[in-house]
């Protein structure tokens, strides 16, 4: 007779290890007072172009940087570069999201000194499946939809529109030339994340783009409570 | 696709705990949430590439996959969603992103072979 198998009680998280290297990041930006930002959406939804847009408007007033991941190439980091601020890349090769790892390797070798920073932000690979068991230390985790792309998005990925705390509708140029609904795509994102504010914004035009920068500007000060006299 | 990283991890955290209590493991059980990000079917057939000549080859995973609960304010108790596409309680329809639970991804148990020769 095959003799009852036995069993040992465990207990462990599989993503521990990288929980534990973003608990580690996550306190060191607090202790420096720089206010993380991660961006997430789909291949193309227009990552790049909103965060080029937002370095360039922030950095007459703030101090800023970026971490970008990309499978292979480098032509984020160099369209990001275009604003000034400092870049970094992250080449993933063949994974499909960053790690907080990568992110903390990116920091490490480009010596910078978090304490000079206002703001980091970092461009997740375009993915909206992989990234989001993976928390990268950030403050915020951003997720993007472009109205071209439909107005289910969210409920195709509930997952990462729940792990988001902010949405960000972008391409709003377009939206009338797609025949965007605007309001069936802010159900949606209601229904798998009550609650989520949502920016409509177009990072070609800049339309919008003042309420979503007066709201980090907000989070900021809310980071860095000026202390009381 | 990051399920064979998913998957590289949970035969790593097992060998690991293997080998520490010196044991050979058979089943590796793993709580799953509906809002881990992870697929379960693309997790078992990484699991066992991930295996691939480690001492675990051979070992089954044994998947329980946890619904999201979220815990609602109106009737103050704790509902299974009907659907990760309506983050509403089922039973009054308030809006809720309290997650009480769905987010797991953890190693629970390990099902080990008995080495030494029963003594009954
Ligand atoms: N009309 C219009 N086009 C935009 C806007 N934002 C981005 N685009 C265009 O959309 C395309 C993709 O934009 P990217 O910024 O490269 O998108 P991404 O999300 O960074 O892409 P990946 O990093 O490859 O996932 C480019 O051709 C952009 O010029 C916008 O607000 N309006
Ligand atoms: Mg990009
Ligand atoms: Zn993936
Ligand atoms: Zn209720």
């Amino acid at each position: 007779m095959r003799p009852e198998p036995r069993l040992i009680e465990v207990r462990k998280n599989v993503l521990k290890q990288n929980d534990i290297v973003a608990r580690t990041l996550r306190d060191s930006f607090h202790a420096a007072g720089v206010f993380v930002v991660s961006l997430v959406s789909s291949p193309g939804s227009g990552k790049t172009a909103f965060l080029e847009k937002t370095l360039t408007l922030l950095r007459p007033n703030y101090r800023v940087a970026a971490l970008v991941g990309d499978l292979a190439t480098e032509n984020d980091a160099l369209r990001l570069a275009r604003s000034h601020a400092p870049v970094k890349q992250i080449t993933t090769g063949t994974l499909c999201h960053l790690e907080a790892a990568m992110v903390q390797n990116a920091i490490q070798e480009e010596h910078w000194d978090l304490n000079q920073l206002d703001f980091l932000f970092i461009e997740n690979v375009g993915n909206l499946v992989c990234p989001s068991s993976y928390d990268l230390g950030e403050d915020l985790r951003l997720v993007l939809i472009s109205v071209t792309e439909g107005e289910d998005k969210p409920l195709k990925y509930p997952t990462i529109f729940n792990s988001a705390d902010v949405a960000v509708v972008t391409k709003m140029d377009l939206a009338a030339a797609v025949e965007f609904d605007s309001q069936t795509a802010h159900k949606n994102i209601q229904a798998v994340r009550p609650g989520m504010q949502v920016f409509k914004l177009s990072a070609k035009t800049g339309e919008g783009m003042q309420n979503f920068l007066n709201f980090l500007s907000k989070r900021l000060q809310e980071l860095r409570p000026t202390p009381v006299t | 696709m990051h399920e064979l990283s998913i998957a590289m991890s949970i035969v790593e955290l097992a060998e690991e705990e293997a080998s520490r209590r010196g044991v050979q493991i058979e089943a590796v059980h793993l709580k799953l949430g509906a809002l881990a990000g992870v697929v379960k079917d693309a997790l078992l057939s990484c699991y066992e590439m991930a295996c691939d000549e480690t001492p675990l080859q051979g070992s089954r995973l044994i998947i329980e996959e946890l619904p999201v609960i979220i815990f609602c304010t109106t009737c103050q108790a704790q509902h299974p969603l009907n659907s990760i596409q309506l983050f509403c309680c089922p039973k009054c329809g308030t809006p809720s992103d309290l997650i009480v639970q769905g987010k797991e991804l953890e190693v629970v148990a390990l099902e080990i072979k008995e080495c030494a020769p029963n003594p009954a």
